[in-house]
């Protein structure tokens, strides 16, 4: 029981019925889902946007609207996938027993979170999309190179999907999220650029900001979305893909041990 | 323990299952002939669940080899499955969803596409008769209509195996009656049922052999008449009050045995006429005198001690 299966993942194709059980659930579902997704980057985005961007101009030679809105994106694409990875994933484990009905048929445990991850980075492009539709009607959006934005929406989504997971492996109850979205969602929100440039951090939390992977989703998504170059687009990829990686396998590994006693 | 069985649907030697210092199933064999219904009893915390779990590949042996359908545990796991189906002891059905679109959904995970399965499902609504609730939400439904729809969820695939954990717990007695019916029905159609449940008159009505299971391991097996046959005497009268003055009463008469629950006092006896003899100078005495049946094997061989 206290033995960790750590084999690597060995999903198969039919992990995609779970991705395909997720998305008609989240159609029924389409506007709470919505509101609670898009309600609040929207609010960021009228409130200090407008504001703010009153005093502040430019940042960086990127209008602060324009600036604020890439944040906000980004950090869209990470709660979407968090959320779902944390909330989603223990309700469908633990009050609906959803992969204990699952796990009677021919599925197992790594088609199961293959599924679920892929379902947080397709469901963190799917809420934040309409973002990036209000923030296109507001003049946020300064290039058609913004759409290359939606890939990275996805890659942001497997970043922050697989340690979710992670946590609802070890979760005993919902109140446990509090204690990763209190110590790593909330301050990488505030700190790591949605607001205001790494660069004005002083230099050991800028080292910290960039160990951690929201400042490279936006050091992606921000160009894009004003119509810049990027810079170092493979060690931002990189990283994110890293994570994604280990965060995947890890959660494999977690939820196989929650599930399989 | 077990005398071999031809062309069993699952064999099992010296299957074990600990959790930490807890051994949950402790070594035992099993012989599971193909066709009819097949029971686990046992007082709750017995090991019937998790034997089910690790006959489905949920929960890895600690120790023991485990044959289903033929294939091994667990490296055939997947094709087990896909012949299997599965009721569980709760109802977990997806809450979004409908009760055909649970059906649909369900049916996938088995790679089986929705028009594939069209017919079954209106065919498996009727069975169950869920017809007029086949766009119902889950939260709409009764207790005993979920676990109809959780019948037919385990048959969406055709399975030559069902596995039910406890399928009659907690629902009324029309709705039980109408799944001993639907079971029996199944039973005939040459599917093999394996049912745990804790009801002795359920496992009287459906099972054709079943195995006691107490403290993770076999303590007997055989058809629920021949346990009774072999375990019970013949009569059985059931006094109710005060063990002090029931138990007196039955002093000295040869070849009955006592066994008290509470103030419900049980006097097994091999010859009628000496107990009634004795109850009819007791006027005071409440007593019914009825046949053997499971529930007595069952309270002999595992004890009258309560368990959590």
């Amino acid at each position: 029981m206290t033995t960790l299966d750590t084999t690597l993942p060995h999903p198969r194709t039919s992990a995609f019925t779970i991705l395909l059980r997720n998305a008609l659930v989240w159609r029924k579902l389409l506007g709470p889902s919505l509101a609670f997704s898009f309600g609040e980057p929207v609010i960021y985005l009228l409130g200090l946007g407008y504001g703010l961007g009153q005093f502040i101009g430019e940042v960086n030679g990127i209008p602060y609207f324009t600036f604020l809105a890439s944040g906000l994106l980004a950090a869209s694409a990470m709660n979407v996938a968090s959320f779902e990875g944390m909330f989603s994933v223990f309700t469908r484990m633990t009050h609906q027993q959803t992969y204990d009905a699952i796990l009677a048929t021919p599925l197992q445990v790594d088609d199961i979170v293959a599924g679920e991850t892929l379902w947080c980075a397709s469901k963190s492009v799917l809420n934040t999309l309409p973002i990036l539709f209000v923030a296109t009607l507001l003049g946020a959006i300064q290039s058609w190179s913004a759409l290359g934005a939606i890939p990275v929406f996805f890659l942001v989504g497997l970043c922050f999907a697989g340690p979710a997971i992670v946590m609802a492996a070890f979760a005993p109850s919902y109140d446990f999220f509090n204690y990763y979205t209190t110590l790593l969602i909330t301050p990488m929100f505030i700190f790591s650029g949605v607001f205001y440039p790494v660069a004005t951090l002083p230099p050991v939390a800028q080292v910290i900001v960039q160990i951690l992977p929201l400042s490279h989703a936006i050091a992606l998504i921000r160009p894009l979305v004003a119509g810049l170059p990027l810079t170092d687009p493979l060690l931002h990829v990189g990283v994110l893909v890293g994570y994604a990686v280990v965060g995947y396998v890890a959660a494999t590994i977690f939820i196989r041990r929650r599930l399989i006693r | 323990m077990s005398e071999s069985v031809p062309d069993p649907i699952i064999v099992a030697r010296g299957l074990t299952k600990h959790f930490g210092s807890r051994e949950a199933v402790r070594g035992i064999d099993l012989d599971i002939p193909r066709g009819g219904c097949f029971g686990f009893l046992g007082p709750n915390g017995a090991g019937k669940t998790t034997t089910l779990r690790m006959i489905l590949g949920q929960s890895p042996l600690t120790a023991g080899t485990l044959t289903v359908l033929g294939l091994p545990v667990p490296a055939g796991i997947r094709e087990i499955r896909a012949r299997t189906g599965v009721v569980p002891q709760t109802d977990n059905q997806d809450p979004d969803f409908t009760v055909v679109e649970n059906l649909r959904m369900y049916a996938r995970y088995f790679g089986l596409k929705p028009a594939q399965v069209a017919d079954r499902i209106e065919e498996l609504l009727g069975f169950l008769e869920l017809g007029d609730r086949r766009d119902a939400r889950i939260r709409e439904l009764s207790g005993g209509m979920k676990r109809r729809l959780s019948i037919g969820r385990a048959l969406i695939n055709d399975p030559e195996l069902i596995m039910l954990d406890e399928p009659t717990t907690g629902l009324d007695p029309q709705v039980r009656h109408l799944i001993w019916t639907r079971l029996r029905q199944l039973k005939s159609a040459g599917k093999t049922l394996l049912l745990t449940t804790h009801y002795m008159d359920e496992a009287e009505r459906l099972c054709d052999r079943l195995v006691v299971i107490d403290r993770g391991q076999i303590i007997t097996q055989g058809s629920p008449q021949g346990l009774i046959r072999q375990h019970i005497e013949p009569h059985v009268l059931e006094v109710q009050g005060q063990a002090a003055a029931v138990l007196p009463v039955f002093d000295g008469i040869p070849g009955v045995r006592l066994l008290s629950v509470g103030e419900t006092h049980y006097c097994y006896a091999q010859e009628l006429s000496p107990v009634l003899a004795r109850l009819e100078a007791v006027p005071q005495l409440q007593y019914t005198h009825r046949v053997a049946n499971l529930e007595d094997v069952f309270l002999k061989l595992t004890g009258h001690d309560l368990r959590e």
